[in-house]
């Protein structure tokens, strides 16, 4: 615990820790709504498109900044939706696949941008490719200044909307006949994924950041049937693991902070696994046997009284 | 494949006390009755009785909660080759890149065992096979081309091709056009004189006297049993629809102005 | 003859991932794909640990391994109530960051480049030769990979027919008494041998690349199964071939361009194929409107 408190009074651990926590939040809860929309692999094809985005806004400006990859990413993550939703539209491959193919056309296209970048003298390169891997510890003031905006506008936003998304993720064709801009929502949502996860890729790396997003909301989805207490949940999960994580990562040299955070809400979603009350593992074995000892009552009652008709016979 | 007659005289399909359940509730509830041999026998019921899923424990698809399952004196996984199975039209993607008498030459993939490959002789049984059906024209066309009434008659083809003593069929004749039901039926009926067994799931209640011999009337526990003419009777559809059975009524006056309700009444 | 080496390995990727990518998109699984090659991570890292070298068939055997958990897992979360591709993104990032942690932790023992696992170093494979019996025997991922494209066209030619209909009618395949399951876990268990045997020359995204889009570009071109295989292979050594000229005209990542080149493949497949092409479409609705 000592520990913990010395993160706590560590100026540069504190931004590290505040990043972390906030990332873990924004991620919980608008994964909650991707995964009731049935696109959880969205934010994984999104953090692959990414990074043709990101080379190219490093490309054109020259510079690391995380606004500007915004912008990028956020391009190429939109370009990535519009691409998936034109292969299943125009051709009969199925989604999967084609979320697949657009996801490794990205990448790759990325890699060779970011060879590209290598090989020619942009002078600031050094540390894109960390980027892409995640480096929770070279966060920032300014990084986590823009995570703290991030944050709390997509927090708001789904709390001011929340009945809107909750509507798209349930039932968009109603949605529709009741008047909403369903594209618009929809296209906002696919929006705010992008950006969670274009700021998480700096924490966690382009493969981990699909965990921020799923995860929380799948531990959440064992404890609740409420979408608001579910959505909190899931904020809460992820803060919780962006903490443990940042701490446990501080303890150990060489421990990275990301990945241990991903293993903190791989444990919560294990834990919710075996635990949750009508959903979870022991509770549905429980009530398998119920079912199986009612089974067997009924025949037994069944048995006692055909037995006694055949007698009164 | 050589069986011994005497297993052979065993009953088709016997089924004491099936119980099955996904979860808290039971979808089948101690399920016991034996098919007679040569019969083409309906299953009837709600939705949501447990049709399908009695189709699929029967054939040994689905862990059982209790029961046990017969299939001509054996238990089913050692009898697999006497039945032949047509599940529901929907169960599989039409897209996938195979033509039709692929489809069918599928169903002598049991009996070919463990490495041997379809050959000459296959292709032969598929297309007579497909002809039976009435689709020896469409042999090489893609699935996806066919229409859904087509698309049943492969898999019946398929079903045939199995070359079974016992056929199981999950809702042969959903969405399917009036030539399609014709020939299913036309195909029932010769199965029949060939001496084998079908059960068929069956969601038109208004042609069941027409088409089966015996019905099974189920939702959830078996209702009623036997003969149609005995069994299906107003009392017992009532018995197995439960509230939803005002249209039914009016059905069976209309059954009774034309004088064919033979059975009915009794209740 | 390092040109070779290089076209010759990623020949010998393309054609292991293309076959086995023909049964993941048809039964539905390319992400399962995805997942594998991601989650073999750890697998790669402690049998590396266990055994001391990186140039071992127990590397091929632990990710093997690996694979096969990721799909017990996945299964396992779909069956208890999770979405599928949810349960996919669980499991996948969970064994990632388990493999991730133990490189981070052993940094010092294993001398394995993170890297390196999402893009590959294709351009060193002829650096790294066997040598048997003091002759040169050419680069070790030749071999490697030449090893599994022979286990995977024997299983999959032997086994074809239970494939095929596993693939299209599961439910009747079990009503036939072919183990489901056991073929299940084999194609995943060939599909985890195709991605390690890829991973140091070619990385984890190319892996994913040649298992989804040339299978994919070949079903637009073909309504037959076995043809569809062919088709996908000849794509994909395309892919390779056309991605090695790339790369040396844009010095550039030779992995990367080549699942561009594979995109671009596809990109012509989507546009110009005439059964399913966009253009074959067009083309047929605007003829049967004004046949109307």
């Amino acid at each position: 615990m000592e520990s913990f408190w010395s993160m706590l009074t560590d100026p540069n651990a504190q931004w590290i820790l505040l990043g972390c926590m906030l990332l873990g939040l924004c991620s919980g809860v608008i994964g909650c709504f991707a995964y009731l929309r049935k696109q959880s692999l969205m934010g994984d094809t999104l953090a692959h498109a990414a990074l043709p985005g990101i080379c190219i806004a490093f490309m054109l400006s020259g510079t690391k900044s995380i606004g500007l990859f915004l912008v990028g990413a956020g391009i190429a993550g939109l370009l990535a939706t519009f691409g998936i939703g034109w292969i299943t539209r125009y051709s009969r491959i199925k989604s999967d696949a084609a979320m697949g193919i657009v996801l490794s056309s990205f990448f790759g296209l990325g890699i060779v941008l970011l060879t590209q970048i290598q090989h020619s003298n942009y002078g600031n390169q050094s540390g894109l490719d960390k980027f892409l891997f995640g480096q929770a510890a070279s966060m920032i003031g300014s990084d986590v200044t823009i995570m703290l905006i991030v944050s709390l506008v997509i927090v708001a936003a789904c709390t001011l909307l929340f009945k809107e998304f909750k509507l798209l993720s349930f039932d968009p064709g109603f949605a529709k006949g009741l008047g909403f801009p369903i594209a618009l929502l929809d296209q906002l949502l696919m929006f705010f994924i992008v950006v969670s996860v274009v700021i998480g890729i700096q924490a966690v790396g382009v493969v981990l950041v699909a965990a921020l997003l799923i995860t929380p909301a799948v531990s959440a989805r064992y404890w609740t049937d409420r979408l608001g207490v579910m959505v909190l949940l899931s904020g809460l999960f992820g803060a919780l693991s962006g903490v443990v994580g940042t701490w446990l990562s501080s303890t150990t040299v060489s421990l990275p902070t990301g990945p241990v955070s991903v293993l903190a809400q791989t444990l919560l979603f294990g834990l919710s696994l075996l635990l949750g009350p009508r959903r979870g593992l022991l509770a549905k074995r429980l009530t398998h046997r119920k079912a199986k000892l009612v089974l067997q009552e009924e025949q037994r009652m069944r048995a006692t009284v055909s037995g006694k008709g055949g007698v009164d016979a | 494949m050589q069986r011994t007659t005497e297993a052979l005289t065993a009953p088709p399909l016997a089924i004491s006390g099936l119980s099955v359940a996904y979860q808290k509730k039971p979808v089948l509830r101690n399920v016991s009755f034996q098919l007679p041999h040569g019969e083409l026998v309906g299953v009837v019921g709600p939705n949501g009785a447990g049709k399908s899923t009695l189709i699929k424990a029967a054939l040994g698809l689905i862990p059982k909660l209790a029961g046990e399952v017969q299939v001509f004196g054996a238990p089913s996984a050692s009898q697999r080759k006497l039945i032949g199975y047509v599940p529901q039209r929907e169960s599989v993607d039409w897209d996938f890149p195979t033509n039709a008498l692929d489809v069918v030459m599928m169903g002598r993939y049991g009996h070919l065992g463990w490495f041997r490959r379809p050959g000459a002789k296959e292709k032969r049984l598929a297309l007579e096979c497909l002809a039976k059906v009435g689709m020896a024209d469409y042999a090489n066309r893609q699935i996806s081309q066919l229409s859904g009434g087509q698309q049943q008659r492969v898999f019946l083809a398929r079903a045939l091709a199995q070359d079974a003593r016992l056929y199981v069929m999950d809702e042969p004749f959903a969405g399917v056009d009036a030539a399609t039901e014709k020939a299913i039926i036309g195909l029932l009926q010769e199965l029949k004189r060939e001496g084998k067994t079908v059960m068929v799931v069956h969601h038109d209640l208004a042609t069941v006297k027409e088409y089966f011999d015996s019905v099974l009337l189920l939702n959830v526990e078996v209702q009623a049993f036997g003969k149609t003419a005995e069994v299906f009777t107003t009392a017992n559809l009532a018995q197995t629809y439960g509230g939803r059975f005002a249209y039914l009524n009016q059905q069976d006056a209309e059954m009774n102005e034309s004088g064919a309700a033979s059975g009915i009444g009794r209740g | 003859m390092t040109d070779f080496w290089i076209i010759l390995t990623g020949s010998l990727v393309a054609t292991c991932c293309s076959i086995l990518g023909c049964f993941l998109i048809l039964r539905r699984m390319a992400l399962i794909g995805d997942a594998i090659s991601h989650s073999v991570l750890p697998g790669i890292v402690i049998a590396f640990m266990v055994s001391g070298s990186r140039d071992s068939f127990i590397m091929l055997l632990g990710a093997s391994v690996l694979g096969l958990v990721t799909v017990f897992l996945i299964q396992l979360f779909q069956q208890s109530g999770v979405q599928s591709d949810a349960s996919i993104g669980v499991v996948f990032t969970a064994l990632f960051a388990v493999g991730v942690v133990l490189v981070s932790l052993n940094l010092r023992q294993v001398d394995l480049d993170l890297d390196c696992v999402l893009y590959g170093e294709i351009a060193h494979v002829h650096w790294n030769t066997w040598t048997l019996g003091g002759t040169d025997m050419g680069p070790k991922a030749v071999w490697l990979l030449g090893f599994t494209l022979l286990v995977i066209v024997t299983l999959v030619s032997l086994f074809y027919k239970q494939f095929k209909l596993c693939a299209f009618d599961p439910l009747l395949a079990a009503a036939v008494g072919i183990p489901v399951a056991l073929f299940h876990y084999l194609l995943m268990g060939l599909v985890s041998m195709a991605t390690v045997s890829s991973f140091e020359s070619v990385g984890a995204i190319l892996v994913v690349g040649m298992l989804i889009i040339p299978a994919s570009a070949a079903y637009l071109l073909t309504d037959r199964l076995g043809l569809m295989i062919v088709i996908s292979v000849a794509i994909g050594i395309a892919s390779t071939v056309l991605g090695y000229a790339a790369a040396y005209v844009l010095d550039a990542s030779i992995a990367g361009c080549m699942v561009c080149a594979a995109a671009v493949l596809f990109i012509l497949a989507f546009l110009l194929s005439p059964t399913h092409g966009l253009v074959a479409r067009k083309l047929w609705r605007r003829m049967n409107q004004q046949s109307l």
